[in-house]
C-alpha cells in the first residue's frame, strides 16, 4: 500500500512540474541561508546543504546528534525504524514540514486491536523543541538519501547567531 | 499429578490461614519441586537451573515442538511463563495480558486478564513495552503493569484482589520488571532511568497490597533506608553517603532505576538487586560518584534497611546499568566454603562477592574486548579499593561534552543486559548470554522536563573492530574470573539461559532459534527456529511424567530497536548503507509461546 502511494505521489510530482527530485516537503534544493546557518528551499521549508566533499550544514549535523539522543530510542538508528516505531527516513518521503512539526509537538496515537503505536507530545521538551528544524533537516537529508547511515564527518561551524538562539531557547520556560 | 495439585491447594490454604512467613515457605518449597517453575528465575538464588534430566545431552537432538500458543501481542516478549501445579501463567508486553492455561486439559485458557491502561504510558517506556514476567504466592499472581501499578490476581479465576500504585507514568515511571515474593511481602522495582526518575525498590504486603517500605537508590539516608551499620567494602558508609556525591538537588532526578532481577537468601535473610544508570547520560552535567546508582544492594526484606552496598561504576559515563541478576551460590574457594554472589554487569565485568558482607573477591572482564577500564583495584589498603580504573581515552567525562568518543567497548547496552545467566551446580559454571558490541558516544547538555526523555548523549553501535559477530554465549568460571568456552552468535544473545541436570544448556537467539548446547563443551546439540526473535527466558517443567522446555518468542526490546535496521558501520563511506546484518532481514514481530518435548 505504501509503495503504491509513494509511486503515485512521485508520478504526480513528476507530471505536475517536472521537478527532478522531491520529498514530502517538495524540492529540497536550498535557495537561501540565514545567519544562524540554516538553509531554506524555495517553498520556504528548512533544508540541508551537503557539499561534494561531504561537509554538511550545521543543522544537519546538530539534527544527527539530537535525533540520536531523543528519537532513536524508539525510531532506531539513522532514522531506519525499529521493531517499535516507524522509519522516519521513509515517513519524510511523504510528510511535509508542517505535518512533521505538528506531530512532534502534539504526539500521535495509532491504537487498535492490531497495533499500539503511541508517540508522546514533545511540545514542552526543550531538547526537542529547540532543535525541531535541526531534526527535520537531518531526517530530510536521510529521506532523500543525501546523507548515508553515518555520522557526518565534516560540518559547517555553529554560528554565533545560532548559539544565541539556542541559549535563549534552552533557558526559556516551556 | 493429583498429588501435586492437592499439595498446592493445601499449601495455599495453610498460607491463607497462617499469613505472613508461611507464604514464603510455600513458594520456597515449590521451588524444590522441579516439575514446577514458580518464579522467573526458577529459584530464589536466581540460578535458572532445573534438576529435570529426561531431556539430556544424548537425546536433546530429537526434541520436537509439543504445542504452541499465540499471545496475541506484537511487542517484545521478555521473561517466561510460570508453572504452578497444573496451570501455566503466560504474560505479555503492554497491554500486559495474563493467560492461565490448563496443562491437564489441552492447554485451554482458564482465564485471561487484561488491565485497562492509558496508552500514553507506551512512549515513556524506554526501549519497548516489555514485561519480565509474573510472580506467584499465596494463591495470587502478581503482575507489574506498564503503568507502574502492581496488581494481585486470584490465581484460580484472575479476579483482581488488590492494586498498588507504585509510581507515576506521567513522570516517566513505568513497570517492566518481575516482582519477587519474599515471606509475606512482594518486592517490585521501577523503570525510568532515561526520564530522570528517582528510582526505588518497594515492598508491599501480599495480603492487602499495603506498602511496607520504599528504599530509594539515591537521596538522604532516611530515603535510602541506610543506618550506621550499612557498609560498603567492609566499612560503614557514614552519614549522607549519597547526598555528598551529587551536586545540589540533582539526586532528585538521579535515576538509579531498579528494573532488573531480585534474589533472596533465606538463611541470611537478605534480598539482593542492582540499581541502574544515573540520569542524564551526559556525565559532565552530574559531577560526583552519583551514589548509589550502579550499585549492588543487600537489604533486609522485612525493613528494607541496607546491610551492605557496592557501587560498581561510580560516576557512570556510558550507561552501564547495574541491574543484572545476582546469582547466589555456595562454592568453595581455596578449600573454604563461601557464600557467593555472582553478577555479570553491563560494564563488562563479571563480579564475585561474598554475599554475607559484600567483600569483593573477583572482578574480571567476561568479554575480552572490554576496554573502558584496565581493571578494578583489588588492593584493600588502596584509597581506590574496589573502583574500576577508567582509561582516559574512553572516558566520556574527560573527553567532555560535544566530543565524539570513539571505539568504547562495550556499548551502552552492555556486555550483557537483563537477559539472565544460569548456573549449574553439576559443572560449577555460569552460562552467560552476552552482547559483543562497541560504540561511539557523544555527551551533550540536556534540560530536564518531567515525563520527557532526559538522555543527553548520541551514540552509534557496531561490533568490535575485526569481528562480525555481535554476541557470544559463554561459560564462565566465577572463582577465577575466566571464560571456559565461548560460542559466537551473529546477534547479541538477548535470551535468558536455562541449565539442566541433563547436562544441557538452553538459550534463544534474536533470529528466533531455540538452541541447546552441551554444558561441558558448548557444542550445539539442537536448534529450532521459532516464529519470531527470542528475547524471553527459557523455562522447563514436567507434566504427567514428561519434561517440557518452554520459550516465549516475539522480537523487540532494546535489541529490536537497536538491531532491527542493522548497526551503523563506522567505516562506511558516504553513500554506503549499514554493513552489518539487519535483524529485520531475519524476523518480524509477534508473540508466541513454543513448548518442546521428546517424541513419544
Amino acid at each position: 500500500m505504501r509503495i503504491i502511494c509513494l509511486l503515485t505521489a512521485a508520478a504526480m510530482l513528476f507530471a505536475a512540474g517536472g521537478i527532478a527530485f522531491a520529498d514530502g516537503s517538495g524540492d529540497p534544493a536550498s535557495v537561501k541561508k540565514t545567519d544562524q546557518g540554516e538553509y531554506f528551499d524555495k517553498q520556504g521549508n528548512p533544508t540541508y546543504k551537503i557539499q561534494p566533499d561531504g561537509t554538511v550544514d550545521w543543522y544537519t549535523y546538530s539534527g544527527y546528534r539530537r535525533y540520536h539522543s531523543t528519537c532513536h530510542v524508539c525510531h532506531g538508528p539513522d532514522g531506519m525504524g525499529s521493531s517499535y516505531a516507524p522509519a522516519l527516513k521513509n515517513s519524510l518521503n511523504t510528510m511535509s514540514y508542517g505535518e512533521f512539526l505538528s506531530i512532534v509537538a502534539s504526539g500521535r496515537k495509532n491504537v487498535s486491536t492490531s497495533q499500539d503505536n503511541v508517540m508522546p507530545a514533545f511540545g514542552n521538551n526543550p531538547n526537542v523543541t529547540c532543535y525541531l528544524d535541526d531534526i527535520f533537516v537531518y531526517l530530510r537529508a536521510r529521506s532523500d538519501d543525501a546523507l548515508a547511515r553515518v555520522r557526518p564527518a565534516k560540518h559547517e561551524d555553529k554560528t554565533p547567531a545560532y548559539v544565541k538562539a539556542e541559549d535563549s531557547c534552552m533557558a526559556a520556560k516551556h | 499429578m493429583r498429588k501435586v495439585l492437592l499439595a498446592t491447594g493445601l499449601g495455599a490454604m495453610a498460607a491463607m490461614a497462617a499469613g505472613s512467613a508461611v507464604a514464603n515457605d510455600e513458594v520456597h518449597r515449590m521451588t524444590q519441586n522441579p516439575a514446577e517453575w514458580v518464579m522467573q528465575a526458577g529459584d530464589y538464588a536466581n540460578t535458572r537451573y532445573s534438576k529435570l534430566k529426561q531431556i539430556n545431552a544424548s537425546n536433546v537432538g530429537k526434541l520436537q515442538v509439543a504445542w504452541t500458543f499465540s499471545t496475541g501481542v506484537l511487542r517484545g516478549h521478555e521473561g517466561g511463563p510460570l508453572i504452578v501445579g497444573n496451570t501455566m501463567y503466560v504474560h505479555t508486553p503492554f497491554p500486559n495480558k495474563v493467560y492461565a492455561l490448563d496443562l491437564s486439559n489441552e492447554n485451554k485458557i482458564i482465564w485471561m486478564y487484561e488491565p485497562k491502561q492509558d496508552p500514553n504510558v507506551i512512549p515513556v517506556m524506554c526501549c519497548d513495552t516489555v514485561n519480565r514476567g509474573l510472580a506467584y504466592a499465596d494463591g495470587k499472581i502478581f503482575l507489574h503493569q506498564a503503568d507502574d501499578k502492581l496488581v494481585a490476581l486470584n490465581s484460580k479465576n484472575g479476579n483482581v484482589e488488590w492494586t498498588a500504585v507504585n509510581g507515576d507514568p506521567s513522570k516517566g515511571q513505568t513497570g517492566t520488571s518481575a516482582p519477587l515474593v519474599v515471606k509475606d511481602k512482594v518486592l517490585v522495582g521501577t523503570s525510568g532511568g532515561e526520564f530522570g526518575v528517582q528510582c526505588s525498590m518497594t515492598a508491599y504486603n501480599i495480603k492487602d497490597g499495603k506498602q511496607a517500605w520504599k528504599a530509594y537508590s539515591e537521596g538522604p539516608d532516611d530515603q535510602l533506608l541506610f543506618d550506621d551499620k550499612t557498609t560498603s567494602l567492609g566499612k560503614p558508609v557514614g552519614k549522607d553517603s549519597s547526598l555528598k556525591t551529587w551536586e545540589g538537588d540533582q539526586w532528585k532526578i538521579g535515576g538509579g532505576c531498579t528494573w532488573g532481577w531480585i534474589a533472596y537468601d533465606p538463611s541470611l535473610d537478605l534480598v539482593y538487586y542492582g540499581s541502574g544508570n544515573p540520569s542524564t547520560w551526559n556525565p559532565k552535567q552530574r559531577p560526583g560518584d552519583n551514589k548509589w546508582s550502579m550499585t549492588i544492594f543487600a537489604r533486609n526484606p522485612e525493613t528494607g534497611v541496607a546491610k551492605w552496598v557496592y557501587q560498581m561504576t561510580p560516576h557512570d559515563e556510558w550507561d552501564y546499568d547495574g541491574v543484572n541478576e545476582m546469582i547466589l551460590t555456595d562454592q568453595s574457594i581455596d578449600g573454604k566454603p563461601r557464600k557467593l554472589l555472582t553478577h555479570f554487569d553491563r560494564n563488562g565485568l563479571g563480579y564475585t562477592l561474598d554475599r554475607t558482607n559484600g567483600e569483593l573477591l573477583v572482578a574480571q572482564k567476561y568479554d575480552p574486548k572490554v576496554n573502558w577500564t584496565s581493571g578494578v583495584d583489588m588492593n584493600k589498603s588502596s584509597p581506590t579499593y574496589g573502583r574500576p580504573k577508567v582509561v582516559d581515552e574512553y572516558s566520556t567525562d574527560k573527553q567532555g561534552e560535544d566530543h565524539n568518543n570513539k571505539g568504547i567497548c562495550p556499548a551502552a547496552l552492555g556486555s550483557k543486559d537483563e537477559q539472565p545467566a544460569a548456573y549449574s551446580p553439576d559443572t560449577g559454571l555460569f552460562y552467560v548470554p552476552t552482547n559483543h558490541v562497541c560504540m561511539d558516544y557523544e555527551p551533550f547538555k540536556v534540560s530536564y522536563t518531567a515525563g520527557q526523555p532526559y538522555v543527553g548523549a548520541t551514540l552509534s553501535m557496531y561490533p568490535p573492530p575485526g569481528d562480525t559477530n555481535m554476541g557470544n554465549f559463554i561459560a564462565w568460571d566465577n572463582k577465577t574470573g575466566k571464560i571456559v568456552w565461548s560460542d559466537k552468535e551473529q546477534f547479541s544473545v538477548w535470551s535468558g539461559a536455562l541449565a539442566t541436570a541433563g547436562g544441557v544448556v538452553f538459550y534463544g537467539t534474536l533470529e528466533g532459534y531455540l538452541k541447546a548446547v552441551d554444558a561441558k563443551t558448548g557444542k550445539e546439540l539442537y536448534k529450532f527456529k521459532t516464529p519470531s526473535g527470542i528475547i524471553g527466558n527459557v523455562t522447563t517443567y514436567e507434566h504427567n511424567g514428561k519434561q517440557y522446555i518452554a520459550i516465549l518468542s516475539g522480537v523487540g526490546g532494546w535489541a529490536g530497536i537497536g538491531l532491527a535496521a542493522g548497526l551503523t558501520d563506522p567505516t562506511a563511506g558516504l553513500g554506503a548503507v549499514g554493513g552489518y546484518a539487519a535483524l529485520s532481514n531475519y524476523t518480524a514481530l509477534g508473540g508466541t509461546l513454543t513448548v518442546f518435548a521428546l517424541p513419544q
